[in-house]
């Protein structure tokens, strides 16, 4: 067994401790040296704190099996728990899930009455949003004429996601899981192009003129 | 080969009998041969507006099962040779009929009609399908409140799914211009960007409709009535005619903006 290779790297970081797996050699080959590694590392830190570590696996791809089993090992040696790994590849289908979630998807219609506009990404609607209708989007909603109906942006609990309308007069709006309705007393909407957005202060949804929303980005970056 | 129009609105008693009988009579009137069909089962009163109610022997749900030639169900107008109506049964529901045999008789009829009109039942359901199965365009007709507006907007998204069917025309019917003078009525501008359809043409509210209906006599058969001439206005915009919308037609906006034109205050 000509083990003179180094499989696994440990590094010590301020945060805890970063693993890099070499990406060359054979799953059971690692598994084989991390447990070897954790077994020779000796000082124990004196409080019940676990320590944080950090996984890299290079051009390795390691799928959710196998991470769980070298967290397992890694937990069962030391005061050990994997916080983040990273890789430099993803599956196919993560990838395209990635995608699906960046794009803008631009649809043109009336969303009438009854109907539900389901998207995966942002969304850029020409058309209108009528009362009764639903328009949902992972990303955010950006609407070219009127939202009349209800719309629910970051769907899948993205809280920085907006919703943007020619004219606002929604029945409801949702972004990730927090809902807003309009107020019940009649009220003159302005025909300014506005936005909709989630304070974090007040964790309610609140509506900006569109021009503070380059305000509100820049605070975000 | 003629052409088959459903008149529609997803709510009801917002004027689709009225509408139907009205502009069948119109177009009889300009000497087109017109069919109206009554599809809805159960609840039939298009016979009853035209005052045809005593002559009916046979009805569409007869002739879906095959009891009587197409022929023998149709019922002439007392007024128009050109003008048919195939009644709806009474006694039985709108599961008797479906879509299939509904095409099939709309598909007969348009070889003999310019124009076969099909009065569909209130609702988005059996009755509602079997009304479009066999139609080539629809008309949505809506009164200008919100629960109106909202139901027509509900139907001209179904009206938008079906395949081999034009883009829907709206209606607005029982426009009360006082009313919408003072605020209190959404006006046609409101109702036309909500629904964002071609306007086929509006409808003032008028009480005299109700009375000609109760007489069994289509309004659109008195010449000086505003609604009826707001009627034959339709009937020749579906023949093609470009008929600017009457004065009373108008919506305030564009009255006003017609009245700065020609330069009154």
């Amino acid at each position: 067994m000509g083990r003179k290779l180094q499989y696994v790297t440990i590094k010590g970081t301020k945060d805890g401790f970063t693993l890099i797996l070499d990406d060359r050699c054979s799953y059971r080959e690692l598994l084989d040296e991390i447990e070897e590694k954790l077994s020779v590392a000796t000082r124990e830190p004196n409080d019940n704190r676990l320590v944080p570590v950090f996984l890299e696996t290079g051009n390795r791809y390691l799928n959710e099996e196998q991470i769980n089993t070298i967290s397992e090992l890694i937990r069962k040696k030391k005061k050990l728990y994997i916080e983040q790994v990273h890789s430099n590849v993803i599956t196919k289908a993560e990838a395209e899930k990635m995608q699906k979630e960046n794009r803008i998807v631009k649809i043109e219609k009336m969303v009438r009455s009854g109907q539900v506009l389901e998207i995966t990404g942002d969304l850029l609607l020409i058309g209108d949003v009528n009362p009764g209708a639903k328009v949902v989007a992972t990303g955010n909603i950006y609407i070219m004429g009127v939202l009349r109906g209800i719309a629910h942006a970051g769907a899948n609990g993205k809280t920085d996601a907006v919703i943007c309308a020619s004219k606002m007069e929604p029945s409801q709006l949702l972004i990730a899981d927090i809902a807003a309705r309009s107020p019940d007393e009649l009220q003159v909407f302005n025909h300014e192009m506005e936005y909709a957005y989630i304070d974090h202060n007040l964790n309610q949804i609140r509506i900006d003129k569109l021009q503070s929303f380059t305000m509100l980005q820049q605070t975000y970056t | 080969m003629g052409e088959a129009i459903v008149i529609t609105s997803g709510k009801g008693g917002v004027g689709k009998t009225t509408t139907t009988v009205n502009i069948g009579t119109a177009l009889a009137l300009s000497n087109k041969k017109v069919c109206l069909v009554d599809s809805d089962i159960g609840l039939r009163n298009l016979d009853v507006l035209m005052g045809l109610e005593n002559r009916i022997i046979y009805d569409l749900v007869d002739v879906a099962h095959g009891r009587c030639k197409l022929n023998a169900a149709l019922i002439k107008d007392k007024r128009f040779d050109c003008l048919h109506v195939l009644p709806a049964a009474q006694t039985v529901d709108k599961t008797s009929v479906n879509p299939e045999q509904m095409k099939q008789i709309i598909h007969e009829l348009k070889q003999d009609y310019d124009y076969v009109f099909i009065d569909c039942p209130a609702g988005i359901e059996r009755g509602y399908k079997n009304a479009v199965a066999g139609a080539d365009k629809s008309i949505v007709v809506t009164t200008p409140e919100s629960s109106a507006v909202r139901d027509a907007d509900r139907i001209i998204g179904l009206l938008e799914k079906e395949k081999n069917m034009e883009p829907p025309k709206l209606i607005i019917n029982r426009i009360r211009k006082q009313l919408v003078k003072s605020g209190d009525m959404l006006d046609v501008d409101d109702v036309v960007s909500i629904l964002a359809i071609e306007l086929l043409g509006i409808v003032p509210d008028d009480e005299a409709v109700i009375a000609a209906a109760n007489r069994g006599e289509p309004i659109a058969l008195e010449p000086s009535n505003y609604a009826s001439i707001a009627y034959r206005n339709i009937g020749r915009r579906i023949l093609g005619e470009s008929v600017p919308l009457a004065s009373f037609e108008e919506s305030q906006g564009l009255f006003s903006k017609l009245k700065k034109l020609i330069g009154i205050r």
